[in-house]
């Protein structure tokens, strides 16, 4: 078509975006801000009938040049802000939250409330169902804030009155950044989403002044609403909360099962194993040793002493008892194509060795019984040890040795 | 120029014009009370129009402007623009005789002053301020979508959509205003009859008036200049005196959201000398810039091509005969001949004469270079000299323009993304948003000035002088990087006293022309369609014009079918390869 070169403002602007973005893309700022300058024109023709219009791109640009340019400053950044405040009534918001956001990553916390406070008074026209929202999320970051009052507040009576003094009119402040804090983490929470840290303030507030009930309930609520996304730190949250409570072992342990089910890897999974293996039910020991062979199936937990000693204390003991050694085949069933090149490699061998004894002695145990006495892991392994004339080393070689017959079984 | 009176000061017969039709002497600056009685006897001086250049107007205006007329404004326009021609070193009469005269014929001719009025068009005053309530009983009073609607885009005025949207929240007897007398009127006329003026008609004035003095200027370069900044276009309006008023209507006039291009201008150009019955233009004949045999010396250097294959240019154009005077010279009215595009046949002159030469095929050209390039490592430089120059080879060539060309392109594409559209003066359909738009300007000034600072030593570089050569190459390079006195004899043989091409084949483009009247185009470019070397060189000379390569393709195509005229009509209508 004779119009497709026409060179005109809008496809002069879309050129000029593009070069933007590949400037963005590669952090080079300067050049960046040089488009930009030559974008910006395109204000005075914004009426917002694109998806993204003008003003839009601008805020969230040049945002992310002032934040990055090594000359902006500060000061810079929050004129900008301001003025890209003006631009929109409709972002006003959105654009007032982003801005709190970068504050509070600056440190700038007194600010950061000021212009929360000042959002959570504006009012214009009516309040849409996004509006709504910001606004909540305006309120919610005002109550964290307040929190945070709180909680320094907190610090300083509690050094006071170590040293003996109480300051009513302190604690008076203290209480009253509690209230505010209160109704407006209260308030975010109730809404389906991620609120991990509000919660766990809101948590914190409510165990402070002896709400238990309320905090065993939100609790309960992050983790188990189905309306609420899939969370593992929610469980996390909840266990630690009924830990602290003194809960018994049955709470505690149904509140780590749903976590071990979504998240196998967790770091938790050893408080799990360590809770299971004590238990008197089989069906708890047996669900522990599941724990523990699940936990370390992962590339991070490899070089975890601590789950290898968990491991191995178990794996002894059910074949020092001569019971369910059913158990352990069922575990190794699935993982003897590939656990020995993933764990009990020599080269793993010899570096285990290197790097740290006790983990290697822990290995050497689950190899020895799982493999036999012959697998490399453990013949290198202890006979390193025997040189080095560490006595639990040639225990360790006598007990697997003893043992071995357990390997073929299982093996079999 | 018709007037060959002495002057009664000094007695020299230098006669100028001022503004108000008045002749002056330029040698003393003696005013006369001659005021210029035109040739065309039809012109009799409209009230209206003295009115005008008296000054005698309304200027009771509450925002201290003036009534004025779209047409004086475009005048204004049209003498900013022949200024600048002016200092780009174009010939003085341009301004005062040649487009002058144009323009008051045209404002003849389109009844716009210089003649009666016509009966029952009558304007009326709407100012700024007035906002007749009273024009709610007229329901002939067309709405503003619908005037907006009505004109073309030529500005793709985004500003549409403010406006409609600022303008449906009014009711709907809000009064169409504009800042000038006849805005609405403007936009509302029947174009078809007039030839209503429009911002890129005015570079057509130019390119007529540069063409009857047989300015070396061609319409390329013209448009190239005016997108550089040294012809005003964009942002004209800016010089328009502080009493004309420009909002509303005007806006869609005077504001152009985009460059001019070659097509609009050229076809406009031609409607209009029709439209003005010029008589045939000044004859373009071999010595004129013009020439196909001069514009291609021109080209060929451009394009580091060996100057021997000026001599096939040549031949070229005598062979098919555009190289004549009455091809040439433009013919106002004469619907029968095909208006010359100077340049872009020029530079499809040289496309044809390196297919004649090279062949193009991406196979043939390659060969025809690697001999060429054995041949220059055996020769000595002894050898060289004597036998003028080294054999060009179309491998190096293209390495060493292409490097070029790629290096200039991204420099455009990047100036391109950074023109500035807008300017100080502020622009506003109505009193009603004009607070807005001053507050939006404001913010994009304080913006561009945070980001400015932020750009690092990057100055926005002066405008480079406008210069007629966009790529040089100089013979004193010793990296070889200039092509001009490379020799030819590679690829030539003699064949009765003739030389001619060692190349025996030729591809046409296309072997059947389409109707142009039809579809717009003598053929069609595809790019997958034909060889990389053949998009190479369209690609050289559509970046040196500016234009699309289709247009350039298609003259080749024309002169490809005039070449080849003989052997097409006889047979072959199914072979595209023809032997010559």
């Amino acid at each position: 078509s004779p119009n497709e070169h026409k060179l005109n403002f809008k496809k002069s602007k879309e050129a000029c975006l593009s070069y933007i973005q590949d400037a963005l893309l590669q952090k080079q700022w300067k050049r960046a801000a040089e488009f930009l300058t030559c974008y910006v024109e395109s204000l005075e023709k914004d009426y917002s009938r694109e998806h993204i219009g003008p003003s839009e791109m601008i805020w969230r640009i040049g945002t992310e040049i002032l934040w990055h340019h090594s000359q902006s400053s500060m000061k810079e950044f929050n004129c900008f802000m301001e003025q890209m405040k003006t631009l929109g009534v409709k972002r006003y918001l959105k654009v007032c939250l982003e801005h709190v956001f970068h504050l509070l990553c600056n440190g700038q916390i007194d600010e950061a409330y000021q212009n929360l406070s000042l959002a959570e008074s504006w009012r214009f026209g009516e309040q849409t169902a996004i509006q709504d929202k910001e606004m909540k999320l305006i309120q919610a970051y005002r109550g964290l804030l307040d929190y945070c009052s709180w909680s320094k507040q907190k610090n300083i009576l509690l050094e006071h009155g170590e040293d003996g003094f109480s300051d009513l009119a302190a604690e008076q402040e203290m209480h009253g950044y509690f209230r505010k804090a209160a109704v407006n983490l209260k308030e975010i929470i109730k809404i389906p989403g991620v609120w991990d840290e509000f919660v766990k303030c809101y948590v914190d507030l409510l165990e402070f002044y002896g709400d238990h009930n309320e905090a065993r309930q939100v609790l309960n609520e992050y983790a188990y609403n189905s309306k609420f996304p899939a969370n593992p730190n929610a469980h996390v949250y909840l266990y630690q909360f009924l830990k602290r409570q003194g809960e018994s072992k049955k709470s505690l342990i149904s509140a780590l099962k749903i976590l071990h089910d979504i998240v196998p890897s967790h770091e938790l999974m050893i408080d799990f194993n360590t809770m299971l293996q004590k238990s008197k039910k089989r069906k708890k020991r047996r669900l522990g040793l599941e724990v523990i062979f699940a936990a370390l199936d992962y590339a991070g937990w490899k070089e975890n002493a601590k789950a290898w000693s968990c491991l191995a204390k178990q794996v002894k003991q059910i074949v020092i008892s001569e019971k369910h050694l059913d158990w352990i085949q069922q575990e190794w069933n699935s993982r003897k194509d590939w656990w020995p090149a993933f764990h009990f490699s020599r080269y793993l061998a010899k570096r285990n060795w290197q790097e740290n004894t006790s983990l290697s002695y822990e290995k050497a145990l689950v190899a020895g019984i799982l493999l036999g006495k012959d697998c490399k892991y453990f013949k290198y392994v202890s006979h390193q040890g025997c040189k080095a004339q560490l006595k639990r080393f040639r225990m360790l070689k006598k007990f697997v040795n003893r043992h071995n017959p357990v390997y073929l079984r299982i093996s079999g | 120029r018709d007037f060959n009176e002495c002057c009664a000061q000094c007695s020299e017969v230098n006669w100028g014009l001022t503004d108000g039709g008045r002749f002056y002497c330029r040698s003393c600056h003696n005013v006369t009370e001659r005021t210029r009685e035109v040739v065309n006897t039809d012109f009799i001086t409209n009230s209206r129009v003295q009115t005008i250049s008296k000054g005698l107007r309304k200027q009771e205006k509450n925002d201290g402007g003036c009534e004025w007329y779209i047409c004086e404004g475009f005048q204004l326009v049209l003498k900013k623009q022949v200024e600048a021609l002016e200092a780009l070193g174009v010939c003085p009469q341009m301004k005062d005789e040649i487009l002058c005269n144009f323009w008051r014929c045209y404002l003849q001719k389109s009844k716009q002053a210089y003649c009666k009025r016509p009966a029952g068009e009558t304007v009326k005053a709407l100012s700024v301020c007035e906002s007749s309530t009273d024009m709610d009983s007229d329901p002939e009073r067309p709405s503003l979508l619908h005037l907006l609607s009505l004109s073309e885009s030529e500005g793709d005025l985004q500003t549409d959509c403010s406006f409609a949207s600022s303008v449906s929240k009014v009711s709907e007897s809000t009064s169409v205003y504009s800042g000038s007398v006849d805005g609405s009127l403007y936009l509302m006329k029947n174009q078809k009859e007039k030839l209503r003026m429009t911002m890129p008609m005015t570079l057509s004035f130019c390119y007529m008036a540069l063409l009857w003095v047989r300015e070396p200027i061609t319409l390329s370069e013209l448009l190239r200049f005016v997108v550089e900044g040294h012809i005003p276009y964009l942002n004209v309006f800016q010089h328009f005196p502080e009493k004309m008023k420009l909002c509303g209507l005007d806006l869609k006039i005077f504001c152009v959201e985009s460059w001019p291009v070659y097509e609009e201008v050229f076809n406009k150009m031609h409607e209009l000398a029709a439209f003005l019955d010029l008589p045939r233009f000044p004859d373009i004949t071999e010595s004129c810039f013009l020439h196909p045999d001069m514009l291609c010396m021109k080209y060929l250097m451009e394009a580091n091509l060996p100057d021997e294959l000026h001599d096939w240019t040549c031949r070229v154009v005598k062979k098919i005969g555009i190289g004549e005077v009455d091809f040439l010279t433009l013919m106002p009215g004469n619907k029968s001949t095909r208006k010359v595009k100077y340049d872009v046949l020029a530079a499809a002159v040289i496309v044809v004469v390196l297919k004649l030469l090279f062949l193009l095929d991406d196979h043939y050209e390659w060969l025809l270079s690697e001999f060429a390039e054995e041949r220059n490592k055996n020769n000595t430089e002894v050898c060289m000299f004597y036998s003028g120059g080294p054999y060009f080879e179309f491998k190096k060539w293209y390495e060493v323009v292409k490097h070029s060309l790629d290096v200039k392109q991204k420099k455009l594409d990047e100036e391109r993304a950074k023109y500035l559209w807008r300017c100080e003066k502020p622009l506003f359909y109505s009193v009603k948003n004009k607070s807005k738009v001053l507050k939006r300007r404001q913010m994009v000034v304080n913006l561009q000035n945070q980001f400015g600072k932020l750009s690092g030593s990057v100055q926005r570089a002066e405008k480079p002088n406008p210069s007629s050569f966009q790529l040089s190459w100089s013979e004193e390079n010793t990296d070889g990087s200039c092509f001009h006195g490379h020799s030819l004899k590679g690829i030539l043989q003699e064949k009765c006293g003739l030389l001619t091409a060692m190349n025996p084949d030729y591809w046409l483009c296309t072997v059947k022309l389409c109707n142009e009247k039809l579809c717009g185009h003598l053929a069609h470019y595809r790019e997958v369609e034909f060889p990389q070397s053949y998009h190479f060189v369209l690609g050289l000379f559509s970046f040196l014009l500016r234009i699309q390569p289709s247009y350039i393709h298609d003259e080749v195509c024309m002169i490809e079918h005039k070449l080849f005229n003989k052997k097409l009509c006889k047979k072959l209508k199914y072979n595209t390869v023809l032997r010559k």
